[in-house]
C-alpha cells in the first residue's frame, strides 16, 4: 500500500534539545504539508512523544478554555503543552489531571516567536494520559539511546563531504551557537538521575 | 477463455493420451469449451473433468497417463500469491478453528518450513477430517484472497493423504516494541456484517458490500507503536484487546449500554493503554501486523551501559 501517506515517527527529545529546537521548515509547498522543527542534533521532528512529570496546569485562555501543561523531565527541563478548543480530548486531560502526575504525552511541536523576538517551542498535544513510573523509566533509557545516536551520527558525519545527511548540514548552519555537549550532558543527568531514584527505591 | 487457450489445454490433454488413445484435439477442444464457457468451470477443474471422461471411455486409470499427469505445481505457502490457481501442497495442520457457518466443514491454519496459511474445507466436499498436528498431501486445492490475505479452498477434487513424515512449521510471525502512541478510529466496540463469510466493519451500521445490518458486536483496537525510529500499525482482535484492556466484550457492551454511546469504550481503552510500552508478535496482513501475543513492558531497565555509552562520547 505505498499510497498510504506514512504516520510520522514521534521523536524522543530531553526538553532541554527540545526547547532548542527553533528552527523550523516544511518540505513541500503544499499548505498542508507537514511542519517539521529541526533537532539541534540533526534530525527533523513532526511529532514528538514524551513522558514526564506534570507539575502544573493552568487555563491561559482569554475567550475560551486554553490549557498550559508543564512536563517536567529528569533534569528538571520543562516541556510547555497548549491544549484549546481543537485538541478537546487534551484540554479536558488537562483539566481534570491532579499535579503531581506521571504523564505520557504524544504531540506536534509548535514554535511562536514572542515580543522580544526570541522563539518558544511547546507541543500541542495529540494525546495525554496519566502513566506509571515504570513507564517514565523506560522513556528516560529510551530517550538517552536516541539522543545519544544522533549526537554520534552528528560527531561522525563529515560537513565537507556534499553526502552529508541533509539535517546534520541543516543544524550546523542553523544553530552555530548550539554545542551537542549540552544534549550529552542532558543524558547523563537523566540517566544519572534515574539510578539515584533506583538506588533510593531498593534502600528503602 | 479463449479459442486459443482452451485449444493449447486440449493438445496437452492430447499428448497425454497420445500413447494408448486415439483422441480428437477437435473434441477435447469442444468438452473444455462447453464446462468452461457455458458452466463457468475453472480450467484445472475442466480439463480433470475431461480426462476423467475419456479415462472411463478407455477403461484406463489416472497413473497411466503420460507426459506430466494432468497434477498441479507442488507450492510451498510463501509461494501462494495469487488466487483462483490449483496447486498442491505438503502441509501440517497448525490449528483448526471452530467454523463459523455450516457450509464449512473444517477451517484452520496450514503450515509448512515458509510460513502458515488459512484453509477452509467445505462440507458440501465430503472429505476425510484433518487433524490438528498431523501432516498430509493435499492435492488439487484452490488459492483465495481476501483483502490481500491468501488462503486456501479444499474441495470436492482434493485428495488428502496422511504423511509418515512430520512437515516442520516456520515461523512467519514479526516482533514489534514500542510505545503505543496512537489508537485509530473503528477501535473499541465495533459492529461487523453478520453475512456469511463477511466480517467487515460497518459504519453507521452499513455495510459497504450488505448496506444496512443488524451488526453483531465485537471489540478490536488498531493501535500505532512507535519506538522513535520506525512505527508499526498493530491489530487487535477481541482476545488480544481484552487482555490489554482488561475489558471483555461483554463488558464493553454493558459499558455501551450505559452510556447509550458506544465510543465510551474506546475512550475507556485509551485511558488504560495510551502512552505505555509493548511488545507484540504476530504475522503481519497488509500493513498491519495482527497480534497474537502481547506484552506490556513494565520491568526495570538497566540505565548503567547507556550511561557508561554517554560518558564515553
Amino acid at each position: 500500500m505505498a499510497s498510504t501517506p506514512t504516520r510520522e515517527v514521534a521523536r524522543r527529545v530531553f526538553a532541554r534539545e527540545f526547547n532548542d529546537a527553533s528552527y523550523t521548515f516544511k518540505e513541500s509547498d503544499d499548505d498542508r504539508a507537514p511542519v517539521y522543527v529541526l533537532l539541534p542534533t540533526g534530525q527533523r521532528a513532526n511529532r514528538v512523544f514524551v513522558v514526564g512529570t506534570l507539575t502544573e496546569t493552568e487555563d491561559v485562555g482569554e475567550d475560551s478554555e486554553y490549557w498550559q501543561g508543564r512536563v517536567v523531565d529528569p533534569n528538571g527541563d520543562t516541556f510547555f503543552m497548549y491544549a484549546g478548543q481543537y485538541q478537546p480530548d487534551a484540554a479536558s486531560m488537562l483539566r481534570e489531571l491532579e499535579p503531581p502526575a506521571y504523564v505520557a504525552v504524544v504531540g506536534k511541536p509548535r514554535t511562536y516567536e514572542t515580543d522580544e523576538g526570541d522563539v518558544n517551542v511547546s507541543i500541542r498535544p495529540e494525546s495525554i494520559s496519566e502513566v506509571d513510573e515504570a513507564t517514565r523509566d523506560r522513556w528516560v533509557v529510551e530517550t538517552a539511546e536516541r539522543t545519544l545516536d544522533r549526537i554520534q551520527r552528528y560527531a561522525d558525519a563529515d560537513l565537507d563531504d556534499p553526502a552529508v545527511d541533509e539535517y546534520i548540514a541543516m543544524a550546523d548552519e542553523e544553530y552555530d551557537q548550539l554545542s551537542a555537549e549540552n544534549y550529552r550532558q542532558s543524558v547523563v543527568g537523566a540517566l544519572e538521575s534515574l539510578q539515584d531514584e533506583q538506588a533510593e527505591a531498593s534502600a528503602d | 477463455m479463449t479459442e486459443s487457450d482452451l485449444r493449447t489445454h486440449a493438445e496437452e490433454i492430447h499428448e497425454q493420451f497420445s500413447d494408448q488413445l486415439e483422441i480428437d484435439v477437435d473434441d477435447v477442444v469442444d468438452r473444455l469449451d462447453t464446462l468452461v464457457n457455458d458452466y463457468q468451470v475453472p480450467i484445472s477443474e475442466a480439463r480433470r473433468s475431461v480426462v476423467n471422461t475419456y479415462l472411463d471411455e478407455a477403461g484406463m486409470d489416472r497413473d497411466q497417463l503420460g507426459g506430466g499427469g494432468g497434477g498441479n505445481e507442488q507450492v510451498q505457502v510463501a509461494d501462494v500469491d495469487a488466487p483462483e490457481e490449483w496447486v498442491d501442497m505438503r502441509v501440517t495442520v497448525v490449528e483448526l478453528w471452530d467454523p463459523r457457518a455450516d457450509a464449512v466443514a473444517q477451517v484452520g491454519l496450514l503450515g509448512d518450513e515458509t510460513g502458515t496459511i488459512k484453509f477452509t474445507k467445505w462440507s458440501k466436499s465430503d472429505l476425510p477430517s484433518l487433524e490438528e498436528g498431523k501432516s498430509y498431501a493435499l492435492r488439487n486445492v484452490v488459492t483465495d484472497e481476501y483483502q490481500g490475505r491468501f488462503s486456501v479452498k479444499l474441495n470436492r477434487t482434493t485428495t488428502i493423504e496422511e504423511l509418515d513424515e512430520a512437515i516442520e512449521v516456520g515461523d512467519d510471525s514479526v516482533e514489534a516494541e514500542g510505545a503505543l502512541v496512537d489508537i485509530q478510529s473503528g477501535s473499541g466496540l465495533i459492529k461487523r456484517c453478520p453475512e456469511e463469510d463477511c466480517t467487515r466493519v460497518l459504519q453507521n451500521g452499513r455495510c459497504s458490500e450488505h448496506g444496512e445490518v443488524e451488526g453483531e458486536f465485537d471489540l478490536r483496537i488498531k493501535g500505532v507503536l512507535d519506538d522513535g525510529e520506525e512505527v508499526t500499525e498493530v491489530i487487535f482482535d477481541e482476545e488480544a484487546t481484552e487482555e490489554l484492556t482488561g475489558i471483555s466484550l461483554e463488558e464493553g457492551k454493558e459499558m455501551a449500554m450505559d452510556a447509550l454511546d458506544t465510543t465510551v469504550v474506546a475512550d475507556e481503552m485509551r485511558q488504560k493503554i495510551m502512552g505505555r510500552y509493548y511488545r507484540v508478535r504476530g504475522p503481519t496482513f497488509g500493513r498491519y501486523l495482527l497480534a497474537d501475543e502481547q506484552e506490556r513492558l513494565t520491568g526495570p531497565v538497566d540505565a548503567d551501559e547507556i550511561l557508561i555509552k554517554a560518558r564515553s562520547i
